[in-house]
């Protein structure tokens, strides 16, 4: 069997469960001084004053960095925007003047000799705000303004037509007419985002938090007007980021600045509470949808109207509508995007970006539609299944969607199902069974990677991409290994390092579709390279080929890039999620107990690794259908439960029977892998299989999600 | 309230000469004085497990603990768990085998928890360990993998 599909365990395993794994945060160089930031309590307005005296004078403090002090960095424009960066505005510049756009902003740094004295010294700013104007502090669908040009061009909106869905639906004989709202989630990946910078010269040194050690440096670069060459950015592990990691935020751009007066390495590590408005969140969102059938259950018209929320200074414009575009057959389809700009910091790519967002709304609004005509949940998905992809009007490149309900179904035992809601009481709890279907758009990046064949017999293979949980680090050199025909132990896969050969961003489930063939192509390349030395000798005897000819090491660099099968087909991933929940009779608490699902990711490498991500994807679809909710004060425009333990994720004992299995499938387009990507599939779905199981239990529709008891008692 | 004075605090069997101010955790002495990485800040609020390490055997919350308070007691961190010949713990082995962790950030915390709930006798169930791990949180995830873990180590822990 060949090493790719083995269910190898993790090669950076021993690392971590020893503690050796070093974070960004956890690298000091010599002299290292530690920073905290004072934030705004106000969501808008202007600084009066900033006194900073007190916090000069406290122990330990080096240095206070204010608008009034700091270096005014010249912010070149990038030649075009990347994908991990809102479509249009002009992002927080720090410390850069006196206006406050949202509560938590920062408006002082301190710098001090220990991390409690730069936290005590921050504690020390005080800043009498002028608030004009007044705060934009209200999530209201009526207040929100279309989608820009810019969203439009990356097919977010304003607004897309296929046929006359309105006069469909109008004449459909059985219709639907809902709101599904979704709470505002943050990430919060267990590391706290955190950046350690040091000078030498005009050289900058950055072991920083991120899913793009490339962007990362380019765009610290425009920030200092510095070259790219002149930035480093490391960052070997990433403790989760889920999305949170992508984009490049202001705290980077604080711990150089710091570092730079100070003439001295500077730490700069957000708290947990600071993650709540440093480095974005999925906004909320109220998703208006109608549906419109014939009695058999075909889809006459398809109507989403989705409104998000945005920043006052950036428009976060994420793919919200893919799903309504794209999962079922229906002529007559609309679907509309607006956003609430709001004071609030700018939201950001969260785990299925927009996807999973709006499959909550279309997969619970399905479940509704089915029980209006009687039928089962599958076989309405069944009677509307896109044999092409309906909005773009492309083919599939490959689609198993079909497996996935009936293997998912099977596994599940969805067949004991009764149609009726409220059927099944089992001593307190009544007991339901919901679904949905997944889907996630697939991609793949233009990526290079080095390999070199070592003396000691080892080939070391390079890329600057990332493994923030995944296991990108055991995935490659699996991928490595078969290339080379080398066993996995004497491959080793570095990345995280802005001197390794390019990749684009760790996320949207793109990195095995990208960084996969770019090594493959490395690999083909070193060993063209060998065998022009080696006289015949095989791959495995390198170290005495690299003896004879007197040669330190053979190094070959490649790349991969996508052709143009993206622009002949639609390719994505599919999935379909099964859910069974538990709600207490008296008391409306709910359980899930049990989530199936069965996924069409085309070929998967690593199935250990492959299954903990979708099981990891469930615990985070039961954190959005059950537990996790921003409170946002609309009065002082503020986070009301910033802190993680009252910012409620799942925990051990919330979690029960998870099972994930894949359909056996490999995409034939995409990538010579054969893989579609897994992590985004695994959130999306889930969510609404839960609220559709809910449903069955009680018999009752809470739209407004998470459905927490009171919502339940109350609906 | 930054008077140098020096406190000798034992980590893993080797005494530490640190100079703490009043407030400083163990947590912090750990990470940023001794130069112990593997223990984990994850909120600095006793509320996510991460910065779990053994004081004289039993599991505490390293973030909520002053230097000031525990001379004479001993601290166990991750980095003292493996066998001195680098042979890992057959709880940090049962963590690869069931790949009872993702990115790696909780897993420190995740494992002294661990031991220790084996070593309390709070193992002997499926939801006994469900609820004396749920004071870790694992945002990746990876609880089922955590429970298997725990159920194949569990049988060593007469060693734990």
């Amino acid at each position: 069997m060949s090493v790719i599909g083995s269910p190898v365990s993790r090669v950076d395993g021993p690392a971590k469960v020893n503690g050796e794994a070093h974070y960004a945060g956890e690298f000091a160089p010599k002299d290292l001084l530690y920073a905290a930031t004072a934030d705004s309590t106000c969501p808008a307005g202007t600084i009066v004053t900033l006194d900073t005296r007190d916090a000069a004078r406290a122990p330990g403090v080096l240095l206070v960095l204010t608008h009034l002090n700091a270096d005014r960095l010249p912010y070149q424009e990038p030649a075009e925007r990347v994908a991990v960066d809102p479509v249009a505005g002009a992002q927080l510049r720090v410390l850069d003047g006196p206006a406050i756009l949202f509560s938590g902003q920062p408006i002082a740094l301190v710098v001090a000799r220990t991390q409690a004295q730069a936290e005590y010294g921050a504690s020390l700013v005080p800043a009498p705000y002028d608030a004009d104007p007044p705060a934009k502090l209200r999530f209201d669908p009526a207040l929100a303004q279309p989608t820009s040009e810019a969203a439009a061009k990356k097919k977010r909106g304003p607004e897309t037509r296929k046929g006359d869905a309105e006069g469909a639906f109008a004449r459909a004989p059985v219709t639907l007419d809902e709101r599904y709202r979704l709470s505002r989630e943050q990430h919060h990946p267990m590391e706290p985002h955190a950046t350690v910078a040091e000078w030498t010269g005009d050289r900058l040194t950055l072991w920083s938090k991120t899913q793009w050690v490339g962007n990362e440096r380019d765009e610290i670069a425009r920030r200092f007007g510095l070259p790219p060459a002149n930035v480093r950015v490391i960052n070997p592990y990433v403790g989760g980021a889920f999305g949170s990691s992508l984009r490049t935020w202001p705290h980077v751009t604080l711990a150089a600045m710091a570092a730079r007066r100070a003439r001295r390495p500077v730490r700069l590590e957000l708290t947990r509470r600071q993650l709540f408005t440093f480095v974005g969140h999925r906004g909320q969102s109220e998703q208006h949808v109608r549906l419109g059938a014939d009695p058999n259950g075909r889809l006459l018209a398809t109507i989403c109207e989705a409104t998000g929320q945005t920043s006052t200074y950036e428009e976060f414009a994420e793919p919200l509508l893919g799903p309504a575009g794209a999962t079922y057959a229906c002529d007559d389809r609309l679907t509309r995007y607006k956003l609430v700009p709001m004071n609030v910091n700018t939201p950001c790519p969260m785990r299925g970006p927009g996807w999973a967002t709006g499959l909550v709304a279309q997969e619970m609004a399905m479940d509704e539609l089915a029980e209006r005509l009687g039928m089962d949940p599958i076989e309405l998905r069944l009677r509307n299944y896109a044999e092409r992809d309906p909005m773009k009007d492309l083919p599939w490149s490959s689609k198993a969607l079909r497996e996935c309900y009936a293997q998912g179904a099977e596994r599940f035992g969805w067949s004991k199902r009764p149609l009726k809601p409220r059927a099944r009481r089992d001593g307190r709890d009544l007991v339901g069974l919901g679904m949905a279907t997944a889907i996630y758009d697939s991609g793949r990046y233009p990526t290079s990677a080095s390999v070199a064949l070592l003396p000691d017999g080892t080939a070391l293979v390079r890329c600057a991409t990332a493994d923030m949980g995944p296991g990108t680090y055991t995935s490659m050199t699996q991928v490595a290994a078969d290339a080379l025909g080398l066993p996995l132990a004497r491959v080793r896969f570095e990345l995280g390092d802005s001197t390794f050969p390019p990749a684009k961003e760790h996320g949207g489930s793109t990195t095995m579709a990208s960084v996969g063939p770019a090594i493959q192509e490395a690999c083909g390349a070193v060993k063209a390279k060998l065998a022009g030395v080696a006289d015949g000798a095989p791959i495995t005897d390198f170290a005495a080929v690299l003896r004879r000819a007197g040669l330190d090491r053979i190094e070959a660099e490649a790349s991969a890039k996508p052709d143009d099968a993206m622009k002949t087909h639609s390719i994505n991933g599919f999935g379909a999620v099964f859910a069974e929940v538990r709600v207490d009779v008296d008391l409306c608490t709910i359980r899930a107990t049990r989530i199936v699902g069965a996924y069409d990711a085309g070929r998967i490498v690593n199935p250990k690794l492959a299954h903990s991500q979708c099981i990891g994807g469930m615990v985070q679809g039961i954190g959005m259908a059950l537990f996790e909710d921003v409170e946002w004060d609309e009065h002082l425009g503020r986070v009301s439960n910033g802190t993680i333990a009252e910012y409620i994720v799942p925990v051990n004992a919330d979690i029960h029977d998870l099972d994930a299995i894949f359909v056996d499938t490999r995409e034939p387009l995409l990538n010579p892998l054969g893989v579609k990507g897994v992590a985004e599939l695994g959130l999306c779905g889930v969510a609404p299989a839960i609220a559709n199981a809910v449903w069955h239990a009680t018999g009752k529709r809470v739209r407004n999600l998470p459905i927490t008891p009171d919502r339940l008692l109350t609906a | 309230m930054d008077e140098p004075y020096t406190l000798t605090l034992k980590v893993n069997g080797e005494e530490h000469q640190l100079r703490p101010n009043t407030r400083t955790t163990v947590l912090d002495a750990l990470r940023e004085q001794i130069g112990l990485t593997g223990t984990k800040k994850g909120c600095d609020h006793g509320q996510c497990g991460a910065c779990t390490v053994h004081l004289d055997g039993e599991r505490v919350l390293s973030c909520l603990l002053l230097v000031e308070g525990i001379a004479g007691h001993e601290v166990a961190t991750i980095e003292s768990i493996a066998a001195p010949n680098g042979d890992l713990h057959p709880m940090q082995q049962a963590f690869i085998d069931h790949d009872a962790f993702q990115c790696g950030y909780c897993t420190p915390g995740q494992i002294m928890s661990a031991i220790a709930c084996v070593r309390e006798g709070h193992a002997r169930t499926r939801m006994e360990i469900q609820e004396y791990m749920s004071g870790n949180l694992c945002r990746c995830a990876a609880y089922p993998n955590i429970i298997a873990a725990i159920e194949q180590a569990r049988r060593h822990h007469r060693h734990l």
